[in-house]
């Protein structure tokens, strides 16, 4: 039931055997010639890399010094999100598997770190790499009886499998998850470079890189023949197997390679923020990760990345705003849904799904395809 | 034994709640396809209109007749609220199942948040009429009276929708556009009316339930219907879209199931033998809610 509406928009792209390297959904083509295509990538990258040694002051977006640790820890939690997201955009954006239990497997990987090191004392490494091969495999069983379905009633099974999660770790089995208070990160187990606030660049490196590996996965993927057939699957799924390819196993394969990716990002989460609650095993924070998605623009190589840092940014500075003083002297029936983040990210959610459809990343392509006075790419 | 009937009525009157809230989501999915988060919404809407209309609306009140016109107060916040949604957000785009889906769930996030900025995260007493309030015995086993009336309101629910399904024009329009919507397009009928009607229907279903709701937790919170409702999408996948019946029958499953598991092994394992169960129904019945569907893609 999800394909007919896809095929519609997406067909006369991605039919054509390696339809290029940017999907149809980055919206205007340049006609000039362009940059190299690293040169994106280097860019945004060594910008990242060269944060921590900017003392630049931004007036109005962040409070200290760009290098000041606050600003920092926000951005690479922004970061961390952000290469969430980039996982969850594999399985919704690329193969166009609508799963609602990606909060599952980001969960997963932090619980698991968090109580490797608390109760076994094994050391971060270890733990890490035991949380991230955990996270696979379970991303690997869950997915492969969950995608026997499809559409919608595999939206309904992997929430399910989400919800199952979460209940479980909320319930506090064995007094080990710490019910409704999470996990502490045990920072005797973790090296002295993690732990002190001197020491949030360190964090942001290490978010960095977990954002850098997310991203470059899932492009060097989407760009190797695996990826041709996701964007076969994505346009329509029929099509696919009467070519005599069966799509299981390549679906299996986004499921499994997002929910590594997660669970990686679970182990980052749980360093950058210090600790785990069970506020990432929720529902809502898998829908959160698709608003972040949707936000950036679905498929795109920076959409998700770019929705995410933007998301977790108005997030933070909306619930600094709302205790302001600016804030308290509006009227109760106005302040009082201003206070709510979640209120004014919803709204502008839907407007967003009205208006933008395609997200942010498609803007400047539809702003150009529009004073060119052509048909908008419609996404 | 009287455990075991305590058991069966409680499971019975979860049922029922899980009962309320997914009849009206397999009707709006099965006719419009569209997997609508802002059910839990309307739920909360029924639930914190009805909490409001007990407190402040003249007439209504915690009790007697006066609780029954705050319930019907709540019904009607939550009809209304599902009709404009359905008028305002799904309409436009109709034929747009993925946008529709990330409108549905935008309003998910913003009207739990919204009524969280007007009355707080704490939770809110929920008032209980007397009628309702403490226990009857059956068969010398007592039992909270709040879940006979759950179950009353679940089997009056019932019998409304299988009348308006089986007795009326609408109802038929229904049925037929659940079976093969273009088909119905096609003889002439415009089945985008029987849309908003069906919309209104599962937001009146779910506000009641959201009021029962209250009764049956004691409390309202913002968030409730979200939880509810990740139960209610697995009752809607176990009974499939196609049958009102089988959407009754996957609730009391479901509802005895956890209420069971729940009570002889550890709590909280409930709910997951729920989810155990609704894998099993996928691997076994390839399908399940989608049966009708994936016929149709082998075709």
């Amino acid at each position: 039931m999800m394909t007919d509406t896809d095929v519609a928009a997406q067909a006369p792209g991605a039919s054509t055997p390696g339809g290029g390297t940017t999907p149809p959904a980055t919206g205007g083509v340049r006609g000039r010639r362009r940059p190299p295509a690293w040169a994106g990538p280097a860019a945004v990258l060594a910008v990242a890399l060269s944060l921590p040694f900017s003392t630049l002051h931004v007036p109005g977006l962040f409070e200290g010094a760009l290098n000041s640790p606050p600003t920092l820890h926000l951005i690479a939690f922004c970061l961390v999100l952000g290469g969430l997201a980039t996982s969850y955009d594999l399985l919704y954006g690329r193969v166009g598997l609508l799963s609602f239990g990606h909060s599952l497997y980001f969960a997963c990987g932090a619980y698991t770190a968090a109580l490797l090191m608390r109760v076994v004392e094994l050391p971060l490494l270890w733990s890490a790499l035991v949380a991230v091969v955990g996270g696979t495999l379970l991303s690997l069983v869950l997915g492969a009886v969950s995608l026997r379905v499809n559409g919608i009633a595999l939206a309904m099974v992997t929430l399910a499998f989400a919800q199952a999660g979460s209940i479980l770790i909320s319930r506090d089995p064995g007094r080990l998850t710490g019910g409704e208070e999470g996990l502490s990160l045990n920072t005797a187990m973790v090296p002295d470079a993690f732990v002190g606030v001197a020491d949030t660049v360190n964090l942001y490196w290490v978010a960095v890189a977990y954002a850098a590996v997310s991203v470059g996965v899932v492009w060097w993927l989407t760009t190797s023949p695996v990826g041709r057939v996701w964007q076969g699957i994505r346009a329509n799924e029929q099509r696919v197997a009467v070519l005599g390819v069966n799509p299981y196993p390549y679906k299996l394969t986004a499921f499994t390679v997002g929910g590594g990716l997660a669970s990686l990002g679970g182990v980052v989460y749980l360093l950058v923020v210090g600790g785990v609650t069970p506020t990432i095993t929720t529902a809502e924070f898998t829908l959160t990760l698709l608003v972040m998605v949707a936000l950036g623009g679905a498929g795109t190589r920076w959409g998700p990345l770019l929705g995410a840092a933007l998301y977790t940014y108005a997030d933070h500075r909306l619930l600094q705003l709302g205790g302001s003083e600016a804030f308290t002297e509006l009227p109760a029936w106005i302040a009082a849904p201003l206070s709510q983040p979640l209120f004014i990210l919803g709204t502008l959610f839907v407007l967003m799904v009205f208006f933008f459809p395609g997200g942010l990343v498609a803007l400047p392509g539809r702003v150009r395809s529009a004073l060119r006075d052509r048909k908008d790419v419609r996404k | 034994m009287s455990t075991v009937i305590l058991l069966v009525i409680t499971g019975l009157g979860l049922g029922a709640l899980y009962f309320l809230i997914a009849s009206g989501l397999s009707l709006i999915f099965g006719l419009m396809d569209v997997l609508n988060f802002a059910h839990g919404a309307f739920l909360a809407i029924g639930a914190y209109g009805t909490w409001w209309a007990a407190e402040y609306l003249p007439g209504a009140g915690p009790d007697g007749f006066g609780f029954l016109l705050a319930v019907a107060f709540g019904v009607a916040a939550g009809t209304l609220a599902a009709t404009l949604v359905e008028l305002c957000v799904i309409r436009p785009l109709y034929g747009r199942h993925r946008e529709q889906i990330l409108a549905t769930v935008g309003l998910s996030l913003a009207v739990p948040a919204l009524i969280q900025a007007v009355w707080g995260a704490d939770p809110l007493t929920f008032p209980k009429p007397a009628l309702v309030s403490g226990a009857a015995s059956v068969l010398g086993v007592h039992i909270p009276k709040d879940r006979f009336l759950l179950i009353l309101a679940a089997v009056v629910v019932f019998a409304a929708l299988w009348l308006f399904n089986s007795r009326t024009r609408y109802g038929l329009i229904v049925r037929a556009g659940v079976q093969n919507r273009a088909m119905v397009t096609a003889l002439g009928i415009d089945v985008r009316r029987s849309f908003t009607l069906v919309f209104a229907i599962g937001g009146a279903a779910a506000a009641l339930a959201g009021a029962l709701g209250g009764l049956y937790f004691g409390v309202v919170t913002p968030t409730q219907g979200l939880s509810l409702l990740i139960f209610a999408f697995i009752v809607v996948v176990i009974g499939g879209t196609t049958s009102l019946t089988g959407c009754a029958i996957a609730s009391v499953t479901v509802g005895l199931i956890q209420q069971f598991a729940n009570y002889y092994t550890v709590a909280g394992l409930g709910d997951i033998a729920v989810v155990i169960v609704l894998a099993l129904v996928l691997l076994t019945r390839q399908g399940g809610l989608t049966a009708k569907k994936s016929a149709e893609r082998v075709a």
